[in-house]
């Protein structure tokens, strides 16, 4: 028996506006959660609001999903969002150093672009990527080891937080530079139309790094050649203290594309976010590159040195998490439509809490990487030369 | 067989041998090159292997960088390297660093290639040598081609290397037409990276030199060979990896040392040569090593002040005789 709902046609146009209860249902039976686990029937559910459309057609409001993927987007949004949390534990005990920039906030853009593409498609985003490295595949422990700098790393311990990558999920990382992830993706684009893959790529970067000229080089190359690439701009409003509207002449960035079409998603809604990179590979593969900008925010600051409350209100913050979190969203849609109790989804995760715990103090035993690793990988084919360590007649290595 | 159609046959067979090597710059396609290497292939490979780009430097540098990453094998050509100052950050951050900070995961077997250092009275702007600022930076790997046999057997070395290569080529040698042997001309030759080549033998003074100041150190030797100096002159090939062990070890035999090179002399390639002998060699030296190098100014565009900003033949004779002790007293400071 399939179960549609149609979004009553009261005003949604505020963006703080819970997922309405007005969503009629009339729950007949409870369905144990594992059963709903295995539950492939399709629902169809609205998102929030519309998506804006620049130059093209948007998608329709309505996704199709089913209960399973339902509960894997709680799964996976929850996860994540422990993750980030454990993380900022990590860095105030200095087990983590350096940088450390945090997603909780921003899951749904991880999550809902997953489940609408392959891991044959390629992603790559700058160094808020923790999650992004989850949903292709990267373990908890992976990431763990690898922001506390110990041999099971993901970069076995000589990248950080900034450089996660997974060459055989399609995720090239992980990029420390703002903006320079941008080309780089077109590239990955280039390279999947000239390799006559039919995959697509998608460079996320943020509403500060939407500025930077060498996005607009890429986008116009893109344009010009035809190439199956995806700008996502993960637009959370703030360009590490700068607001967006003191960043931007014009900050409606899906439009900024020109004669590049764009949709604005609200990226706190995982279904939308689904649809609009479904819609996106679609019409990258036959049309040429898109620009999708998603509407999301950061609970954190910009990263661990930033608290992220000198340029914004706590009000907005816990505003936003009241009305828009994405975790919360899917909850509420499991809830709504019988398909989890809440002690059920409390218990799933209490287990993810437990899951991150283990993953930590497993990381916290892999070891430090070796000192001969100070030397390797320099090269892929090191030639024997020497490299030198600080006191070249001390330290000394032949790259192999 | 010129330095152009050394580079230009050796783009062919890369590009023949291997699908996944492509051509991108400006004007590489239906301009022929701006400099005309990139010849007839257009016609060869098709559009969508020899790309003409925008005047987009830091865009279609990064978009090569990422389909290096992908696994194609991209030559990417700027019309000279002064313009790769506007990619830089793709050359180093994300070229040169990927592979260490991936710990091996994202390797980039890319080749970025084009003419570099002082042409002919095109000013401050379109002069500078590029090869010290590159050759500093662990990652890449920096070549310097003199004679066609270089061209063809650097570049395709380069092609082939799975590291990133910065390939200095020099406008004024593109014409220069040099003997190459029929080893050369095979589609298999190949030179190995990291490995100078003694031009001259030589006992009494080491002399280094790359590009075009090669052919200014052989005339040199010439020229000292008359006034009864011995000189060994070594043409690097490779800025990085430096082949330390071929200089120390001529150095070690003549006990004194020459280095020239185009560019800026302060934290030059000279000053690394320099630091390695006294490093490894120091007690085989019978005199201070002497450095031959651009005025340090910006390059100037009146002919005659060009010419005092570049080294010139008598520089490298005149520093040789003095690293022999046989020569006049130094001229006062103008």
């Amino acid at each position: 028996m399939a179960l549609s709902y149609l979004a009553s046609s009261s005003s949604r146009s505020n963006l703080l506006k819970p997922l309405s209860a007005a969503l009629s249902c009339t729950p007949s039976f409870r369905r144990p959660i594992s059963s709903a686990a295995d539950d492939t029937r399709t629902l169809t559910i609205e998102t929030s609001i519309p998506f804006t459309a620049h130059q093209c057609e948007p998608p329709s409001r309505s996704v199709d999903t089913t209960p399973k993927e339902l509960l894997t987007f709680f799964r996976d949004m929850a996860t994540m969002r422990r993750m980030e949390i454990a993380a900022d534990s990590l860095y105030k005990a200095k087990l983590i150093r350096g940088f450390c920039h945090l997603y909780d906030g921003q899951e749904a853009v991880a999550v809902g672009m997953e489940t609408a593409i392959t891991k044959k498609d390629s992603i790559i985003t700058a160094y808020r990527d923790h999650c992004i490295f989850l949903s292709r595949g990267g373990t908890l422990l992976e990431i763990f080891s690898e922001l506390m700098g110990r041999q099971g790393g993901c970069s076995k311990g000589k990248g950080g937080s900034m450089h996660f990558y997974k060459k055989e999920a399609g995720f090239y990382g992980g990029h420390g530079i703002v903006g320079a992830q941008v080309p780089l993706g077109v590239g990955l684009a280039f390279a999947q139309k000239y390799s006559k893959d039919g995959t697509v790529a998608f460079a996320l970067y943020g509403d500060g790094a939407a500025n930077q000229g060498q996005l607009f080089e890429a986008l116009n190359i893109a344009a010009l050649w035809d190439l199956p690439a995806i700008l996502v701009c993960e637009n959370n409003h703030y360009g590490m203290g700068t607001a967006e509207w003191r960043a931007a002449k014009s900050p409606a960035y899906y439009k900024r594309g020109d004669y590049v079409p764009g949709l604005k998603v609200d990226g706190m809604d995982v279904l939308a976010v689904k649809q609009a990179c479904k819609f996106a590979k679609e019409h990258a593969l036959k049309n040429g590159p898109l620009i999708l900008e998603m509407d999301t925010y950061r609970y954190h600051g910009h990263s661990m040195s930033d608290p992220g409350s000198t340029y914004r209100t706590r009000d907005e913050i816990s505003g936003v998490r009241q009305e828009r979190d994405p975790v919360e969203r899917v909850r509420k849609l499991l809830l709504s439509h019988d398909l989890a109790t809440e002690k059920e989804l409390k218990d799933m995760e209490k287990e993810i809490r437990k899951e991150v715990d283990v993953a930590i103090a497993q990381a916290k035993e892999s070891p430090m990487p070796e000192p001969y690793e100070l030397f390797t990988n320099v090269y892929v084919k090191g030639l024997g030369v020497e490299a030198f360590g600080p006191d070249r007649k001390e330290v000394r290595a032949l790259l192999p | 067989m010129t330095v152009r159609d050394a580079l230009n046959s050796a783009l062919d067979e890369e590009m023949s041998a291997d699908p996944k090597v492509f051509l991108m710059g400006e004007e590489v396609g239906e301009y022929q090159g701006a400099y005309k290497i990139s010849k007839g292939l257009l016609d060869k490979y098709g559009p969508e292997r020899v790309l003409d780009t925008p005047i987009t430097e830091a865009g279609f540098t990064g978009i090569g960088v990422g389909a290096a990453y992908y696994g194609l094998r991209p030559v990417v050509e700027f019309m000279t390297f002064n313009f790769s100052m506007q990619a830089i950050d793709h050359i180093i951050n994300s070229a040169a660093k990927s592979n260490y900070m991936s710990a091996g995961q994202i390797s980039v077997p890319i080749v970025f290639r084009g003419p570099n250092g002082a042409a002919a009275g095109v000013g401050a702007q379109h002069s500078q040598c590029y090869a010290a600022w590159f050759a500093a930076c662990p990652g890449l790997k920096v070549l310097a081609p003199y004679s066609s046999e270089d061209a063809r057997g650097l570049l395709k070395a380069a092609i082939r290397d799975p590291d990133p290569v910065v390939f200095l080529e020099n406008e004024l040698l593109y014409g220069e037409s040099f003997p190459v042997s029929a080893e050369v001309l095979d589609s298999s030759f190949c030179l190995p990276i990291g490995k100078a080549k003694i031009e001259k033998a030589g006992k009494d003074v080491t002399i280094t030199a790359f590009s075009k100041m090669v052919g200014y150190a052989l005339k040199a030797a010439e020229i000292l060979t008359k006034e009864g100096i011995s000189a060994e002159v070594i043409n690097l090939r490779s800025i990085r990896p430096l082949d330390r062990p071929t200089i120390n070890d001529s150095v070690r035999k003549t006990n004194r040392l020459v280095t020239v090179e185009e560019g800026f002399p302060q934290h030059g390639v000279g000053a690394e040569i320099c630091t390695s002998i006294v490093e490894e060699s120091f007690g085989y030296l019978d005199a201070p090593v002497e450095r031959i190098a651009g005025a340090d100014v910006p390059m100037p565009y009146a002919a005659n002040l060009e010419r005092l900003a570049v080294p010139q033949v008598e520089d490298i004779v005149r520093a040789a005789k003095r690293a022999c002790y046989r020569s006049m007293p130094l001229a006062a400071a103008a």
